[in-house]
């Protein structure tokens, strides 16, 4: 169907944008200001390797390998049968590239739990081994006829819990192992520009319809003519079920903080945002207009209650990676075993809908399996690259700014005042020296 | 001579610089400045973490006049800057042993 392989090659670069500047500006702005840059650079360096990651043994461990298609109910499969994409013909590259910006994003969200505070070769070292040991197995197992889906048939349309759960407990294991920030708690550490992370949450909306709406898969056999009504119906039910959701999402945000905190925030709006497209992430082709409205607005609400929780706890998960993805994965996977209708693309009844628990059930264990699995595997690959090369740099580069101890740079040329409460004026005295002809 | 120091809220500065015009003030050096008083800072809410801003912009405002022009000067600051919240700022008053006007070289009253 030529139709949909144009809205393929649409989609695909729509979720690239979403690491690739979306994630990074939404992280960006978030961070203090001597650290934005190492922020973003995190969501830059994971794309490019995971994406040479992929083509070599990522796509051929998760989707293909054994010689027998996809399914073969094992755990993992073979990483060298279609090692460098071995016999995958050029008219599938759109699919693996698709995979592909799946993969990168996740690992990109992980690096929101650890700002301010890791080695860029350290997470040079992580991120090939997350994505081999965490992301393709999983991913293998709920999406590629793996061992979970030759047991227990989950819903998960685009990834609630491949993607964001799996990111949310990589995160927060790698937030408990690397520790927490000079000063967490004690100092301020405000976002430093917001308006970036209202242009990135902006940005990720905009992507995630080639994330959500281009998960549609076609049912096998089918002719061209009923290819073309199941594409208009998916993608009208995916792609307005996103929509809502993520408003009901943000709405659900501002009120619970109003009612917590007093006021409705531009950061929460921009949470909000993010929170509801996580959650409608796993369930956009599972429910109805009204149960996309619920699931967006219970995300929201819990979202917004469930990012104070990190100092209660003392988990020092800078950007809240646990709070948004984990809370958030796991409500909209969990709420397909209630709220999934036959109606929808996804076709199977849950518990509101006289489907019993049996949908209930294999949402549950989907969401374990991803926590279980992903949770042991990262302790151990953060542990081990904790005592052998480290995750930190030296505390007193940590508090003059990572930006500068491991990149050479910052990020802004202003004259910023005493840090706390506000002087921005440019200033001829602050200007730096240049030496003529070093930086031509 | 005197320098007449005053520390305000930003948003009187446009009326301050329009009374201080009017009296007679030629010129002026003002910055944005941070600091706080008895008020203290105030607070910040980020994802339902609070933070406690310490300091709060001022714009301060720093004029050179003879010595019977400083009483007025402040009395001007005073009565514009003034909002009877707590916040409003300090004018001070300190003695100048010199002046020089850069391109002249006038000395003292001729240079201001």
């Amino acid at each position: 169907m030529d139709g949909y392989y144009a809205f393929m090659l649409v989609a695909t670069a729509l979720v690239l944008m979403m690491t690739v500047p979306a994630l990074a500006l939404f992280y960006g702005g978030m961070t203090r200001s001597k650290s934005v840059l190492n922020m973003m650079m995190m969501s830059y360096v994971a794309f490019a390797i995971v994406a040479l990651v992929f083509v070599l043994w990522g796509w051929s461990e998760g989707w293909g390998g054994d010689g027998v298609g996809n399914s073969n109910g094992k755990l993992i499969a073979n990483p060298f049968t279609m090692f460098g994409l071995d016999g995958v013909s050029w008219g599938s590259y759109i699919g693996v590239l698709f995979q592909l910006t799946f993969a990168a994003i996740t690992v990109a969200l992980i690096s929101g739990a650890i700002a301010d505070r890791v080695k860029l070769s350290s997470w040079i070292v992580f991120v090939p081994i997350w994505v081999t040991l965490c992301y393709f197995p999983v991913a293998h197992n709920v999406w590629a006829g793996g061992w979970l889906a030759s047991h227990w048939v989950a819903q998960d349309y685009a990834g609630g819990t491949v993607v964001h759960i799996n990111a949310g407990v990589a995160g927060g294991v790698l937030a408990l192992i690397i520790g927490k920030r000079i000063g967490f708690g004690k100092e301020p550490m405000r976002p430093h520009n917001l308006t970036l992370t209202m242009i990135g949450a902006g940005l990720l909306w905009f992507g995630w319809y080639g994330f959500n709406v281009g998960s549609i898969v076609f049912v096998a056999g089918d002719g061209a003519q009923k290819d073309t009504a199941q594409f208009m119906t998916e993608t009208g039910v995916t792609f307005m079920n996103t929509t809502i959701a993520t408003c009901a999402a943000m709405l659900g945000w501002l009120l619970m903080e109003r009612i917590l905190h007093g006021k409705a925030t531009s950061l929460g709006a921009a949470s909000g945002i993010v929170a509801g497209l996580v959650a409608i992430t796993p369930s956009c082709g599972a429910v109805s207009l009204v149960g996309a409205i619920a699931i967006g607005a219970i995300a929201g609400a819990a979202c917004a209650a469930a990012v104070g929780l990190k100092f209660k706890f003392g988990l020092d998960d800078s950007l809240d990676v646990v709070g948004v993805h984990l809370v958030g994965g796991l409500i909209g996977t969990l709420l397909i075993g209630f709220l999934s209708t036959s109606s929808a693309p996804g076709g199977i009844d849950g518990l509101f809908y006289g489907g019993g628990f049996s949908s209930l059930g294999h949402q549950t264990i989907a969401a374990l399996f991803t926590i279980v699995w992903t949770g042991v595997l990262t302790t151990v690959i953060a542990l081990l690259i904790k005592v052998t090369i480290g995750w930190r740099v030296k505390d007193e580069q940590e508090v003059e700014g990572i930006d500068f101890a491991q990149h050479g740079e910052s990020a802004y040329d202003l004259h910023v005042g005493l840090g706390g409460g506000g002087s921005s004026a440019t200033s001829v005295l602050a200007k730096s020296t240049v030496t003529e002809g070093v930086n031509a | 001579m005197k320098l007449v120091t005053a520390v305000i809220k930003p948003h009187k500065w446009e009326d301050v610089r329009e009374a201080l015009e009017t009296f007679g003030v030629t010129g002026m050096t003002v910055s944005e400045v941070s600091g706080y008083g008895r008020q203290k800072g105030h607070t910040e809410v980020y994802r339902g973490a609070e933070y406690d801003i310490a300091l709060v912009p001022k714009i301060r405002i720093e004029i050179v006049v003879d010595d019977g022009d400083a009483e007025d000067v402040v009395g001007i600051v005073v009565k514009t800057a003034q909002t009877g919240r707590i916040g409003d700022g300090k004018v001070w008053i300190s003695p100048i042993e010199t002046v020089v006007r850069v391109r002249t070289g006038d000395r003292d009253e001729a240079a201001l």
